[in-house]
């Protein structure tokens, strides 16, 4: 056998490097060195991040198992900003005397879920599939239940375990019903063999729930409150952001690849999942105080904007897809940022607590500010763009009540991000949050994200080139 | 680049020059610069367009420039104008002018308000020249958002309700709108974005019936459509001056304007079908909002009522689809802009000296500010339709082209939109024989001063506006005019 062809998974064996340099670092370097690990962290992912940026030609790994795209260049290159961008938001909670001996465990269990994750966006087969998605899932608990004295965390993270173990369990059963009536898992091999038999939908019906669960679409959502609201609120925004993210975009890959002849079977399940998803978690969203859980119900219902993208299941979906997941990335991560810079200070994380927030702290209202602008969908911030192009997806296969139901929840949305920057603006408070100065990654972060959400909309190349790439789908 | 991109340019360096000033007096610096050199620029532009008009250009949009930016949408940022876009741009440079000295003293964070204040005229600057669909939905957004915190922080009253409902209700329009531009991209073909491409490309008929209504009430929302009018009353009383001005000035002739050239002008055939449907919503707009106004006692809410009145006839006139009634609608736009913000403007400067603006507590200003209380009754008159302001050249045009047709549904709401000219005259007369004449009320009121200079100049630029379009109306009638004709041969049959 030619072990040569492996050698192209590039990402992947990068990542792995990054990953093993950072162990054998943390656990061979003295206290003196000890102290540049984050930094070392960082420059080292920074260097990940620039080598694997261009995309290459489509190419195969094992005969298919692996199997590389040039579009999945760019959605890895997105997640790993993002999971830069959770780095630099860290390094502060990670710096302190609790933590520190903790660092290299956070560094390594992160890129683990990250490196699952690849294997799920490049995966040709579902086995390599599956190992992915559990290489994605194990860690992630782990990381959620990092503050392993603090009951809440603990307790996130037993749900998220448990949750997720039977998420995937149900998974596997689809997977192997697929097995069953086809006699392959080979992604390539699948189109031609499922006919739209009453256990191949059975088979699917039972896959696809594992996948929701990952991307907490109503009503696989229930974890997701208690979760966010339990784990470390950097770890919440990697959650959040980074596995979602990967999950999208596997389902859509998946359901136009694979289950390509069953669209008017998983057209409709879409349909209902994105209208629950959008109106509920939006309903729910109102009621919340927590910031924390408010974010939770609010990335709930991002999530099934995104399906939009996937229903329609076109090249235009794709590139809306990835644009949208890149725009969230810093949306989110921007807003989460903020919380976290004032939860990590204060301890403060209720929406009262924000009263006046603009009288003492500016500059982070304003990047919070920025943030939900642009998760509401509010020109000129790129949030906009990419609700607009989501929309549009949807539009060009002719959903046009899903984009009116959605369009009108919206509203429901700019409601709700409204009474936080009410709050900040608006409100007075006797006891506002003292000026806080935030550390230095925490401020290049901070500006990444801001100059990312005014800028990106304006920059059309950067979905134009997306969606060159897509029509390769 | 094209010139007419200078408009959004001026407004964005104003924003940058904001940003780092340290001091009132900068601030003030920038913003009075900023909007001469924009009210400049729309003389310029009317200057240009005419002569370029008058040496034989009948190119339906003049000035026109196209950019691609998103190819896969083909969406463009485009520029052109043409006389009503004109009309419109120079009404916009008028108001943001005034509007800027009517906040000289604005308080607190200054710095912050006329950053809002830019971003809010970007959208209005924006919408009027674009004519890409995606641009002008855009520009369109970006003037609602800025709303909420203006009205929210430098507001007075009931505040935070009002700027939450305005918003809210502006972005369900919005809403619906959005639908609306979705499928008449998609239904004809997907293949453009510009108007005057879309216009000969047709949607068919059976989905014109479903995005017509949709994209109509979507600009009717903010054309204070009934009864999607009740965020106008409670956002424009609620609101600092400078932005009722902005407001009720121009924001709501966005939604006339964009009724006219998107929901109208591209979906001529559904126009026709529904026009009876909505020709009764605006009818009840413009005889309701009058209603509404006589029985306010606040000032700002009698001014508000009036324009739901005013600019329901906007719509009215629009639905009656001839070259007269269009035209007048145009010129009601453009005369109902200076008016309001004229009005506007004299209550914020009462209300500063007052500190009231309920009309059971005030009296006989016109002895102690008689220039306020002569340009309130300017103000009054010109809204009535007197002869020889701007008002009366608005409706004049507006009731004869409505009478055009001879058939009784148009004759009974004609008769009915004219009488709200009657109802107007009694909510006008009554607040000016109250407030500025009659009895003094309040003996705190007999050391107020008049007016400053800065108080002077928009109320003197505003009121000469009115005079000019009500002694002069033939040549911007005429650019109106000729302008409107491509359009409405869309729809005549």
């Amino acid at each position: 056998m030619d072990y040569s062809s492996f050698l192209q998974m590039h990402e992947e064996f990068s990542l792995l490097g990054v990953m093993i340099i950072l162990l054998l670092y943390d656990i061979f370097a003295s206290e003196k060195y000890l102290k540049y690990f984050q930094p070392i962290a960082i420059v080292l992912f920074l260097v990940h991040i620039v080598l694997n940026c261009v995309p290459r030609e489509t190419f195969q790994v094992s005969g298919g198992m692996y199997e590389y795209l040039p579009i999945h260049s760019y959605i890895k290159t997105f997640l790993n900003i993002g999971t830069l961008i959770v780095f630099l938001q860290a390094h502060k909670f990670l710096n302190e005397d609790a933590n520190r001996i903790k660092r290299g465990e956070f560094y390594f269990l992160t890129l683990s879920t990250l490196l699952g994750m690849y294997f799920m966006i490049s995966a040709g087969n579902f086995l390599v599939f599956y190992l992915g998605l559990e290489t994605a899932s194990v860690p992630m608990a782990a990381l959620v239940a990092f503050d392993k004295y603090n009951n809440k965390a603990a307790e996130a993270g037993a749900k998220y375990i448990l949750l997720a173990v039977f998420a995937s369990s149900i998974s596997l059963f689809g997977i192997s019903l697929i097995y069953g009536s086809t006699g392959t898992l080979y992604f390539n091999d699948l189109p031609a063999l499922i006919t739209g038999t009453p256990l191949q939908i059975l088979a699917f019906v039972f896959f696809a729930v594992g996948l929701f669960f990952k991307i907490s679409l109503v009503p696989f959502h229930l974890w997701a409150a208690d979760v966010y609201e339990g784990a470390q609120t950097n770890i919440t925004s990697y959650l959040s952001v980074i596995s979602k993210g990967s999950a999208v975009f596997v389902l859509f890959t998946l359901l136009v690849k694979v289950f390509a002849s069953l669209i008017t079977e998983w057209q409709p399940i879409l349909w209902i999942l994105a209208v629950l998803s959008i109106t509920i978690a939006n309903l729910f969203a109102i009621r919340q105080k927590n910031l924390k859980r408010f974010l939770a119900f609010s990335s709930i219902s991002q999530a099934g904007y995104i399906l939009l993208a996937i229903i329609s299941g076109s090249a235009i979906g794709m590139s809306s897809l990835v644009y949208y997941v890149l725009v969230y990335i810093f949306s989110n991560l921007a807003a989460f940022g903020v919380i976290s810079v004032i939860e990590e200070r204060t301890g403060k994380i209720n929406i009262q607590d924000y009263d006046g927030l603009y009288q003492t702290n500016p500059n982070l209202s304003f990047v919070m500010m920025l943030s939900l602008f642009s998760l509401a969908g509010i020109p000129p911030f790129a949030g906009f763009f990419s609700k607009f192009f989501v929309f549009s997806a949807a539009a060009s296969q002719g959903f046009y009540v899903l984009v009116f139901i959605a369009l009108l929840n919206t509203i429901i949305s700019l409601y709700y991000y409204l009474l936080i920057i009410k709050a900040m603006f608006l409100n007075k408070s006797d006891h506002p949050i003292e000026p806080i100065k935030s550390d230095f990654f925490a401020r290049v972060s901070f500006a990444v994200c801001t100059l990312a959400i005014i800028a990106i909309g304006f920059i059309s190349p950067i979905y134009d080139q997306i969606h060159l790439i897509s029509f390769g789908m | 680049m094209n010139f007419l991109s200078l408009y959004i340019l001026i407004l964005v360096l104003m924003m940058m020059g904001l940003f780092l000033s340290k001091s009132r007096k900068q601030i003030q610096i920038i913003m009075i610069t900023g909007a001469s050199f924009l009210l400049l620029l729309s003389g310029a532009l009317t200057y240009l367009y005419l002569t370029e008009r008058a040496a034989g250009n009948t190119a339906e949009m003049l000035f026109r420039a196209d950019s691609v930016w998103y190819t896969p949408f083909n969406i463009h940022y485009s520029v052109g104008v043409d006389g009503i876009s004109v009309a419109m741009l120079m009404l916009s440079s008028i108001i943001v002018f005034t509007g800027v000295l009517v906040s000289w003293k604005i308080d607190p964070m200054p710095k912050e308000f006329f950053l809002w204040f830019c971003l809010l005229a970007i959208g209005v600057f924006g919408f009027f020249i674009s004519i890409d669909l995606f641009t002008m939905f855009m520009y369109y957004e970006v003037a609602l958002i800025p709303m909420y915190l203006l009205i929210g922080v430098w507001g007075t009253g009931k505040k935070e309700y009002s700027a939450m409902k305005l918003t809210l209700m502006l972005m369900g329009g919005s809403a619906l709108l959005l639908v609306g531009i979705l499928g008449i991209y998609f239904t004809t073909g997907g293949s453009t974005m510009n108007i005057l491409e879309l216009s000969k490309l047709k949607v068919p008929l059976e989905m014109q019936r479903y995005f017509f209504p949709l994209t109509f009430m979507g600009f009717g929302v903010l054309g204070a459509l009934f009864p999607f009018h009740t965020w106008s009353p409670d956002g424009h009383s609620s609101a600092p001056t400078a932005v009722s001005m902005l407001h009720a000035g121009v924001l709501m002739k966005l939604g006339g304007y964009g009724c006219f050239r998107v929901a109208m002008f591209l979906m001529p055939e559904a126009a026709h079908e529904m026009a009876w449907i909505f020709l009764i919503l605006t009818g009840i707009s413009v005889v309701y909002g009058a209603f509404g106004a006589i029985h306010q006692t606040d000032l700002k809410y009698i001014n508000a009522y009036s324009s739901v009145s005013h600019c329901g006839l906007v719509l009215f006139a629009l639905l009656m689809m001839n070259q007269t009634a269009t035209t007048g609608a145009i010129l009601q736009m453009v005369s109902h802009g200076l008016i309001t913000a004229l009005f506007f403007a004299l209550i914020g400067m009462i209300y500063g000296r007052t500190h009231t603006r309920d009309i059971r507590l005030m009296g006989g200003l016109m002895k102690v500010i008689p220039f306020l209380g002569v340009s309130y009754v300017i103000a009054g008159m010109a809204s009535l339709g007197l002869p020889g302001l701007s008002g009366f050249v608005a409706e004049m045009t507006v009731f004869v082209g409505s009478f055009q047709y001879a058939d009784t549904f148009h004759r009974i709401l004609t008769i009915g939109a004219c009488a709200s000219i009657v109802i107007t005259t009694v909510y006008i007369l009554r607040v000016v024989g109250k407030v500025i004449f009659g009895p003094m009320q309040d003996k705190h009121h007999e050391t107020l001063t008049d007016a400053v200079m800065y108080e002077r100049i928009p109320v003197i630029v505003l009121t000469a506006a009115i005079f000019g379009i009500g002694m002069f109306p033939g040549w911007i009638s005429s650019m109106i005019g000729d302008s409107v004709l491509p359009l409405i041969s869309q729809f005549i049959r």
